[in-house]
């Protein structure tokens, strides 16, 4: 606790360990605070095929591997710990963590995002118990299977379509009367035989015994709700959730302004309190991706650097 | 650490007597790559008092669904054949694995 960090970076994703990178390398001495592993959303990501240099068959932990590597060459160190709370006024900036409280003269935000849940009962409990986040995780389940997909995205009518060729049937429930998907996804959706849309609904309840086998949906328009039960053959049904993704930012609340959970940054990531700075996907920006992220981090740390250096003078 | 299937997690896991931890890992599921090495070295580290096997769920769908694992990474703790604990996709972090087993030692 007596040692103060040049730099501390919350959250070891592309953006965290691509400012570790480039403090480690400028000689900030430099502590990442991470709450279980490296990589955040893109280790449940199976193929990179579009970060510039990734390799044929790269893969979400092969990427986050090279990067984490490549961080701890330059001096970055690392510690295992959930962030409970922040002190970011002042100096030096107090990191509170389950296990330890670190200080830095500056902070680097880099918490990411995750996937938004439903919010309905049931939905906890029966997570990896029929309802998922990760289809490239879960669809094997589902062979021969009813799934449902929850969503009109992108990444809802992509996944629902990827799932169409394990599950018998594959219905996307959303809450309005048409798809936010591209119109080229669109298409493609609309012609798949096995794929169906049920409209203006919303998940109310999900439950089983033991594994999913039954929800309940409401219908936005009239307000009405329905019972879906499983096939009693089948038993089970799968629920897919893709309805975007929500920040890491509960314990900044209060603490900075946040626009729908994000962190408002300038173009240099300063947030609004000095020494303070945020990267990749927990601030607002357009473009959340991998590359996006790597860049923030790198501004981010630049900018520790120089705040740093006007600091001591 | 010994890799059951669907033929031998019967004798392996559920005829077991005390605790066997079990890793159910499926085919192209990146964060059950992640999640591996660490459980191998729990293995390592802990094999010596308590059993450690894995099954690749791609190839027994059915049994880990009458397992009730129906999503992945899933590590379950079972003493005498019986589930005692269940860690699951974001729960089932090394930290979280790790402390799970030291509580059953």
């Amino acid at each position: 606790m007596d040692k103060i960090y040049d730099v501390i970076i919350v959250g070891a994703g592309p953006a965290g360990l691509a400012a570790g990178l480039y403090a480690g390398r400028s000689r900030l001495s430099t502590l990442i605070v991470e709450k279980e592993k490296d990589g955040g959303q893109i280790v449940q990501t199976a193929e990179i095929d579009n970060y510039p240099g990734s390799i044929e068959g790269e893969t979400g932990p092969s990427l986050v591997e090279r990067f984490s590597a490549q961080a701890q060459k330059f001096g970055a160190e690392k510690i295992i710990d959930t962030v409970t709370d922040m002190e970011l006024e002042g100096n030096p900036k107090k990191i509170i963590g389950q296990k330890e409280t670190y200080l830095g003269k500056t902070v680097i935000l880099a918490g990411g995002a995750m996937p938004t849940k439903i919010g309905c009962p049931g939905e906890d409990e029966f997570t990896g118990k029929g309802v998922s986040y990760c289809a490239t995780c879960d669809a094997a389940f589902f062979e021969g299977f009813e799934v449902y997909v929850v969503g009109g995205g992108d990444a809802a009518v992509e996944e629902a379509m990827h799932l169409t060729k394990f599950a018998r049937k594959v219905t996307v429930i959303h809450r309005r009367d048409e798809l936010r998907a591209v119109k080229a996804i669109q298409e493609k959706a609309f012609k798949i035989e096995n794929l169906e849309f049920m409209w203006n609904s919303v998940v109310k309840e999900l439950s089983g015994d033991g594994l999913l086998s039954r929800m309940v949906v409401e219908d936005t328009k009239s307000g009405e709700q329905r019972e879906i039960l499983a096939d009693e053959e089948d038993g089970i049904f799968g629920v897919f959730v893709f309805i975007g993704y929500k920040p890491n930012t509960g314990v900044l609340e209060g603490k900075l302004p946040l626009e729908n959970g994000y962190v408002k940054t300038d173009d240099d990531m300063k947030t609004t309190i000095p020494g303070v700075f945020a990267a990749g996907d927990i601030r607002v920006k357009s473009l959340r991706q991998v590359v996006t992220a790597a860049a923030d981090g790198a501004i981010a740390a630049t900018q520790a650097g120089k705040y740093i250096e006007n600091l001591e003078g | 650490m010994l890799e059951v299937n669907k033929d031998t997690f019967e004798a392996e896991v559920l005829q077991a007597e005390g605790y066997v931890l079990c890793d159910f890992f499926g085919d192209g599921c990146v964060p059950c790559e992640a999640l591996m090495p660490h459980i191998h070295r729990f293995a390592d580290v802990y094999g010596d008092r308590m059993k450690f096997v894995s099954i690749n769920t791609s190839k027994a769908r059915r049994l880990a669904i009458s397992q009730k694992v129906l999503g992945l990474p899933t590590i379950v703790l079972y003493k005498d054949g019986e589930k005692v604990k269940d860690l699951i996709k974001d729960d089932a972090t090394p930290v979280n694995v790790e402390a799970m087993i030291q509580a059953h030692l």
